[in-house]
């Protein structure tokens, strides 16, 4: 019933508009005014003059809002490619906002200045080459210079990670969370094999795989600040995306094809939260680092938060220590496996 | 058919008998002449309404999840008549329904609306009646070419009401997530519509593509030379070329991906346990499919901006009262964009997995395509400088792309450098990015040909006032709505997100986004004044002049109602280029192109000799 009455209102309002235009067209032709007498009224210097107004106003409502939204951008970076293509970011945002406020300044100038006048006749410019090469050539030095850079920085972050001081964390994508898992004492994370997941065993570990037995799964990501973190990365069902936006990292889970990303933490969880605290942030003791999921993966995509903590060195020794292997918890599970490849296939398949 | 067909003849060759009397031609029946018509004219408008229709109703799907995302909190029980069981017991959108709408909004606007809508609508309408032609090389594949795309509407159409929903994975519908049916209830009944809906709309599109590149290269009218081309039709040209080599790469991702989904085939799964059972499908790639997508996917950003910078360019020149600057430089950097369109895909794929060597090579490449760009911006500002601008609504537009293409354009240098994708890819700045480059650009160049046209499409003018009304609000809006999200996707808020309150990171900028909300409804109700101008003058606005703008260009030599056939007798010659205005010398401040230079000594100049010569030989 209110849908009808609201489309009936709806329609009323159109008729009513269509009454008024009606009216006033016919008002105006009466006065005469076919609407071909003059080329341009007085609304081409109007229309002119508002480009000048857009102008001035956006500019100005950049400028005042820009700093308030700043307020609430992500803090600096806290690795160390982070800072470079920060860095690369700002640079390059610098010199298109010169290039929008240049060009618009003649785009948004122009049509005022230059607006209809009957005695005045366009000038006659259909080309100049020597114009044109000036304005092929500047934008390609300019680009060069901005993807020559962002090339260096490319290959260093995509460059293999480093064997020395390096710590694997694998990070498996599902609907809809993510889990992770540590190497443990061996310094190896355990083979899997997507056969071999079932509810309990949702990593698929294979426990032929000696390197298995000692991997734990925690419920949050810990880092150690300073190491190369290898992030081998993998989905389970559908594609996911990793993104830790306080380290500038993000790279596609993928089911089938492992990927994996590499950086450097540079501050504790510690150390933001003073830092942030130190800036006046509201809320910054609760400062948490935190990994998102970036590739739309089903309804509750915009919910797969994990918890990252990066802690000193000793910390994170001390955090590992602590932590109990998957085996250890699920012993009952992993032992009615009858471990001699074909049983124990069937036994998952049930 | 058969009468339609000859009756093209019967104009070309007895064109004289038939004087004034085009409104009665008997044979016609009203199904023949508005329905399965052959005539390229009526097929532009039926391209054009589907489209304006289909705009609405992306439009009204973007409103519901702004909704969503700016007022997160609020209670939208009074839709549940439209709605049904979209909403939740508390009034808010489900959290599939969210992504079905990003997802149809999607689709629908680049493919119904700014692909068919646009190139369908204008290449149509422009192609024979500016390079002198009586009709398509092919009227019937023209036909066949919009009755598949009403098909390929009705099946998408279709798809929003059944139970499981549309396709909701996204409008790139990445698998596995749109090969599992286990994953999502969108990867159901609704994205097997998608899959062929989007077969028969590529169908369509390729019948219409050969069509019109065949057109152009045989049927231009005498003297109508390459490089006496309207740029409108060099833009029509090269994207047909575009379409007709990259649609079918689409069609074979669809096709692949239907035997995913239907036959038990791996082409893009492998090693996957879903729903508490591990698939047997092993050696497939998801990343494959983001190949062969983006290979139609990225060139498909260009069928949708080129004949947009095509119809401003001759609008542009037409209201400046000047030659539009640097033709030959345009069609250059139309082919420079044209080919390196095909060599670019990858760089929506810089954090799919994929060898980061790649990456180093797209991301060459895709900067190399900013510099025809920037030329192209450049030159038509240089049109503007010095010009005699009348603001028409069509113009206000063009001028509106232009600011548009610049300011949505330069974020892709950021984007198309694979270091600083690492941490903008599928956040909000690459929403800002593409919805101004190419969605608010293209919906520009789109509504500026209406306008520009509409006097030849129906005969009639549409109310200028409510044009200007209409761009500002649209200006105003557009800008609103995405230049914030530069802000939001700097601190680091990621796309196709139902509520951002889960993580501490993104838990602020509520008050923009419901900013964002309100400046996307106004823009949305905006286009009612469009709506109303568009069908109230279609038949009850001023009969048009038959040369409103004083345009060079043929179209605007055929009778204010053209009929099947366009000219009335012979075909005009063309003499010289399209963009003689205020030619020095010259009284009148434009010269159309079917004037003979022999009738113009006092503003020849040293350019026109060449073609003063061929002139005197052609008589």
């Amino acid at each position: 019933m209110t849908s009808l009455l609201f489309i009936t209102g709806g329609i009323l309002f159109i008729v009513a508009l269509a009454m008024v235009y009606r009216i006033l067209l016919l008002v105006q032709v009466a006065k005469g005014d076919d609407g071909t007498k003059n080329k341009v009224g007085i609304s081409n210097a109007v229309n002119g003059f508002l480009f000048i107004v857009f102008f001035v106003v956006s500019f100005v409502l950049i400028l005042w809002y820009s700093p308030i939204a700043s307020e609430n951008f992500l803090p600096e970076a806290a690795s160390e490619h982070g800072k470079k293509t920060d860095n690369l970011f700002w640079i390059t945002t610098a010199v298109v906002f010169a290039v929008v406020f240049l060009t618009h300044l003649v785009l948004f100038f122009a049509p005022f200045k230059y607006r209809f006048q009957e005695n005045r006749k366009a000038f006659w410019y259909p080309h100049n080459n020597r114009l044109e090469v000036i304005w092929t050539v500047i934008p390609a030095i300019v680009l060069t210079v901005l993807v020559v850079s962002g090339w260096k920085v490319w290959s260093d972050v995509m460059s293999p990670a480093p064997k020395e001081n390096r710590v694997e964390i694998e990070i498996m994508g599902k609907q809809f969370n993510w889990q992770v898992r540590y190497a443990g004492a061996d310094n190896a994370i355990g083979k899997y094999d997507f056969r071999k997941i079932d509810a309990t065993n949702s990593f698929g570990m294979d426990f032929n795989d000696k390197a298995n037995f000692d991997d734990f799964t925690p419920n949050e990501i810990h880092m150690p600040k300073g190491k190369n973190v290898l992030l081998k990365i993998r989905a389970r069902d559908v594609l996911h995306s990793v993104f830790m936006p306080h380290f500038r990292v993000k790279m596609d889970a993928v089911p089938g094809m492992p990927t994996s990303f590499w950086f450097v933490p540079t501050k504790t969880t510690a150390e933001m939260r003073a830092e942030l605290a130190s800036q006046g942030k509201p809320n910054a003791e609760k400062f948490d680092y935190e990994m998102a999921c970036t590739e739309v993966c089903g309804q509750s995509h915009f919910a797969m938060r994990m918890k990252i903590v990066v802690d000193e060195p000793a910390d994170y020794a001390k955090w590992v220590e602590s932590q109990k292997s998957w085996y250890s918890l699920n012993k009952e599970y992993v032992d009615k496996l009858k471990l001699d490849g074909k049983t124990k296939l069937s036994a998952i398949n049930n | 058919m058969a009468t339609a067909h000859l009756d093209v003849h019967a104009h070309a060759t007895h064109g004289h008998g038939h004087d004034e009397h085009h409104d009665e031609h008997h044979e016609q029946s009203f199904i023949e002449k508005y329905i399965f018509s052959q005539d390229h004219k009526v097929i532009a408008k039926q391209f054009l309404i589907t489209g304006l229709l289909w705009a609405f109703i992306g439009g009204a799907m973007s409103g519901l999840f702004r909704l969503q995302l700016g007022f997160p909190n609020a209670d939208l029980s009074i839709l549940k008549p439209l709605l049904g069981g979209w909403l939740t017991e508390n009034g808010k959108l489900e959290q599939e329904f969210y992504l079905a709408l990003v997802t149809m909004h999607g689709t629908i606007m680049v493919f119904f609306v700014l692909t068919a809508g646009l190139s369908g609508t204008f290449s149509n309408f422009l192609i024979p009646l500016q390079i002198g032609a009586r009709d398509m090389a092919s009227g019937f594949l023209n036909m066949l070419s919009y009755w598949f795309f009403f098909i390929s509407s009705a099946l998408m159409f279709t798809s929003i009401f059944i139970s499981t929903g549309p396709a909701s994975g996204g409008w790139v519908i990445y698998p596995p997530l749109s090969a599992l049916p286990q994953a999502m209830s969108g990867s159901g009944l609704g994205m097997t519509l998608w899959l062929l809906s989007m077969a028969i709309f590529i169908v369509s599109s390729l019948l219409g593509s050969i069509n019109y590149i065949t057109t152009v290269i045989n049927l231009r009218t005498i003297g109508m030379s390459f490089t006496k081309m309207p740029l409108t039709i060099w833009a029509f040209f090269i994207t047909a070329v575009i379409g007709v080599l990259s649609f079918p790469v689409l069609f074979s991702a669809a096709l692949l991906l239907l035997f995913d989904r239907h036959f038990g085939t791996s082409f893009y799964l492998s090693e996957i346990y879903i729903g508490g059972e591990a698939l047997s499908n092993v050696g497939g790639s998801p990343v494959l499919f983001q190949h062969l997508f983006w290979f139609l996917g990225h060139p498909e950003v260009y069928i949708v901006l080129l004949p947009a910078l095509g119809m401003t360019s001759e609008i542009i020149a037409t209201n400046s009262r000047k030659p539009i600057f640097g033709y030959k430089a345009m069609i250059g950097s139309m082919l420079g964009i044209a080919f390196l369109s095909f060599i670019v895909w990858a760089h929506h794929m810089f954090m799919s997995g994929m060898n980061p060597f790649l990456g180093s090579v797209f991301m060459f490449l895709t900067l190399i395509i900013a510099v025809p760009s920037a030329v192209k911006a450049f030159n038509y500002i240089t049109t503007l400088w010095r010009g005699n601008l009348v603001f028409t609504p069509a113009m206000l537009f063009s001028i509106g792309l232009v600011s548009l293409f610049i300011s949505g354009g330069v974020t892709g240098i950021h984007l198309g450098n694979s270091a600083l994708d690492i941490q903008l890819h599928d956040t909000y700045f690459v929403v800002a990015h593409f919805h101004l480059v190419m969605g608010a650009a293209s919906f520009f160049g789109m509504m500026a040909g209406v306008y520009h046209w509409f006097p030849k499409m129906f005969g009639r003018m549409m109310d200028e006032k409510l044009g200007y009304i209409h761009f500002w609000v649209t200006f105003v809006g557009v800008y609103m709505v995405f230049f914030p999200m530069h802000y939001i996707g700097i601190a680091g808020f990621p796309r196709r997100y139902y509520s951002w309150t889960n993580f501490d990171a993104f838990n602020s900028f509520t008050d923009l986004n419901m900013f964002i909300s309100i400046a996307a409804f106004l823009a949305l109700i905006g286009q009612l004044v469009f709506a109303f101008n568009f069908f109230y003058s279609m038949f009850r606005g001023r009969l048009a002049p038959a040369n409103p703008w004083n345009s060079t260009t043929l179209e605007w030599t055929t009778p204010r109602f053209p009929g099947h056939g366009n000219w009335v007798g012979a075909i005009p010659t063309v003499y010289r280029w399209p963009y003689d205005y205020s030619k020095p010398g010259s009284k009148s401040d434009f010269i159309p192109q079917n004037v003979p230079l022999s009738e113009t000594p006092e503003s020849n100049n040293e350019h026109d000799e060449h073609d003063l010569k061929l002139e005197k030989e052609l008589v």
